[in-house]
């Protein structure tokens, strides 16, 4: 029993390893002062003043936070809904249709949602004019499709987990169906909108392969400026990029966690 | 009685109306979209914006409207090359899935028997890196992996190495790629059974005399199956059409599919023919994915009946 455990732990350690050590490999060397990233030259914070100075970079981050708010806050309201469609509407016509087109996003291969969006753009500016030229608004259309799909599994796995009795009380008591919905539903499934949100705004500030496709000659997403410059190899202001987002995302996820591990259940493990 | 139940019906007339935008929504923009990439599928590449014919010839009349050619599937199957990377593509994913399960299974088992409170300070740094950007996290393998990176600089100084290794830039990259990126998929889903496991049935195991391999290859190993499975197909089917791995990490002898897909349209500007191997791919895809959709389901039923109970 005790050897296995020892092996066990080894194993563990070298997972936990395996997962930061890259990262903690980028945060080191975006001090270095060498401009061969594989040479140690010294403690440098020459990386981050040219990140600041970089306005491509800035215009990039910037496009990148607006299409991010926009299509995290449409597509958890759509998700939202979809989702107590699914829960409470029962058997309607085109249930298995709405079920379909929500549940495939999770799994499609994103470099077809991406090409099939394109030609979709293209064959609706054929026929209608619009979208006149691709950009923002074409990254946020196509960033709120893939994932009010992510929006919709979250609010839907806590809708199923709650129960309708504190609704039906509230009618009974005579609320009317949009107070009872906005005083009862919504703060019960707040919690599962945060999160679905965060993860919509997450995966829009992360995506390169949609965006690179439904995109047009004027608007550079900041995950495209870092792909088209990764392509050719390490750069030292990537590296200063990646620790400040590393190190934000970092901080974002342990606050979160550390607000609502006190309301965790206490079960013996 | 009745009075409530118009009131339930009033609240689902309003969700039903409410719906009919985000309806619209995917109808126009998730699956209008197939339907077009499969009409352009059927047409003939041409040298012009858009460099495809129209199904539709609203010039010409009768049955000379409707323009069908296979031709793109045709290629697909006549080019060796095709099937190749089809293949090479299955290959990688399949090979990059098990050795997540390796590496994912031990570490979801051992957290799955911490104290919660442990247990939620493991899981956190399992779940921290899906929150940071996957374009980031290639990256960083990028100055690990290099002739002049980290890891062959550390091995020439401890002298185990005379010349630095080629670690990147071939298929070897690539699986290191998709197990580091795709690692938290297998873990969680996996943990996600595990929890659920009922211990008294190992000590029931125990007592009845069977060893630790014994429990864990007839009792654990068979109970934990759907999370295999859930994990399994959570890593396979985008490790399948990964781009930015192979992008960044292969070389070019690297064969996979969604690599040779971006070529196809941003370089040959093929359109009909990258239209035909999306086709393709979504065929190859369709079987797993209604394996987990199928799972999906269950698992919502299964949540559902359990929260009537509650």
């Amino acid at each position: 029993m005790k050897r296995r455990s020892t092996g066990l732990l080894t194993m563990v350690a070298f997972g936990y390893a395996f997962l930061y050590l890259p990262l903690l490999s980028v945060i080191v060397y975006s001090f270095n002062d060498s401009r061969l990233v594989t040479l140690w030259g010294g403690f440098s914070l020459r990386w981050y003043r040219s990140l600041l100075d970089n306005e491509n970079i800035l215009a990039a981050a910037l496009l990148s936070l607006q299409i991010a708010l926009v299509s995290a806050t449409v597509a958890t309201v759509f998700g939202t809904l979809v989702a107590l469609s699914l829960n409470r509407l029962g058997r309607f016509k085109g249930r298995t249709l709405l079920t379909g087109m929500v549940t495939s996003p999770l799994v499609m291969p994103e470099i077809i949602t991406g090409i099939s969006l394109l030609f979709l753009f293209i064959t609706l500016s054929e026929w209608i004019g619009w979208p006149g030229s691709r950009g923002a608004v074409t990254i946020t259309i196509a960033h709120i499709t893939f994932s009010m799909a992510y929006v919709t599994v979250v609010v839907r796995s806590r809708l199923s987990g709650m129960g309708q009795s504190l609704e039906e009380a509230a009618m009974d008591l005579g609320g009317r169906p949009l107070a009872v919905f906005f005083d009862i539903t919504i703060p019960a499934i707040a919690p599962a909108m945060i999160s679905g949100w965060l993860l919509a705004f997450t995966l829009s500030l992360d995506d390169v392969v949609i965006a690179s496709f439904v995109s047009g000659p004027g608007a550079t997403t900041l995950p495209m400026l870092i792909f088209s410059k990764v392509r050719l190899g390490v750069t030292p202001d990537i590296n200063a990029l990646a620790t400040v987002i590393i190190l934000l995302v970092s901080a974002g996820v342990i606050t979160a966690a550390m607000l609502t591990q006190p309301k965790d259940k206490s079960r013996a493990g | 009685m009745i009075r409530r139940l118009q009131r339930g019906d009033g609240r689902r007339q309003w969700l039903r109306m409410a719906l009919v935008l985000p309806y619209l929504w995917l109808l126009l923009f998730f699956l209008a979209p197939f339907i077009i990439i499969f009409k352009i599928s059927l047409a003939d590449p041409l040298v012009a914006v858009p460099p495809f014919t129209a199904l539709i010839d609203w010039a010409a009349q009768g049955w000379d409207r409707i323009y069908v050619t296979l031709d793109n599937y045709l290629f697909l199957f006549e080019d060796r090359y095709y099937g190749v990377i089809f293949l090479s593509s299955i290959k990688l994913a399949a090979i990059s899935t098990m050795l997540c399960l390796l590496l994912g299974y031990p570490i979801a088992y051992f957290i799955a028997r911490q104290t919660p409170r442990r247990r939620n300070l493991l899981l956190l740094g399992i779940i921290l890196p899906f929150w940071i950007s996957f374009l980031l996290r290639v990256y960083a393998w990028i100055g690990l992996l290099n002739t002049h990176g980290v890891i062959n600089n550390f091995l020439l100084w401890l002298g185990l190495i005379d010349q630095p290794l080629a670690l990147i830039y071939n298929d070897f990259a690539v699986y290191l790629g998709i197990v580091y990126s795709y690692l938290p998929f297998m873990i969680l889903p996996l943990y996600a059974n595990l929890e659920k496991l009922d211990l008294d049935l190992h000590d029931a195991a125990a007592d009845l005399g069977a060893r630790n391999w014994q429990v864990f290859f007839d009792v654990t190993l068979p109970l934990s199956l759907p999370g295999i499975i859930a994990g399994c197909l959570l890593v396979f089917i985008p490790a399948i059409g990964e781009f930015i791995i192979p992008a960044l990490l292969g070389g070019s002898d690297t064969l996979m599919i969604g690599r040779a897909l971006w070529d196809e349209f941003f370089i040959n500007r093929d359109w009909p023919v990258a239209s035909a191997v999306s086709v393709v791919l979504l065929l190859i895809l369709v079987l797993p994915m209604m394996w987990f959709q199928k799972a999906q389901a269950q698992t919502d039923a299964g949540a559902e009946a359990q929260g009537g109970v509650v």
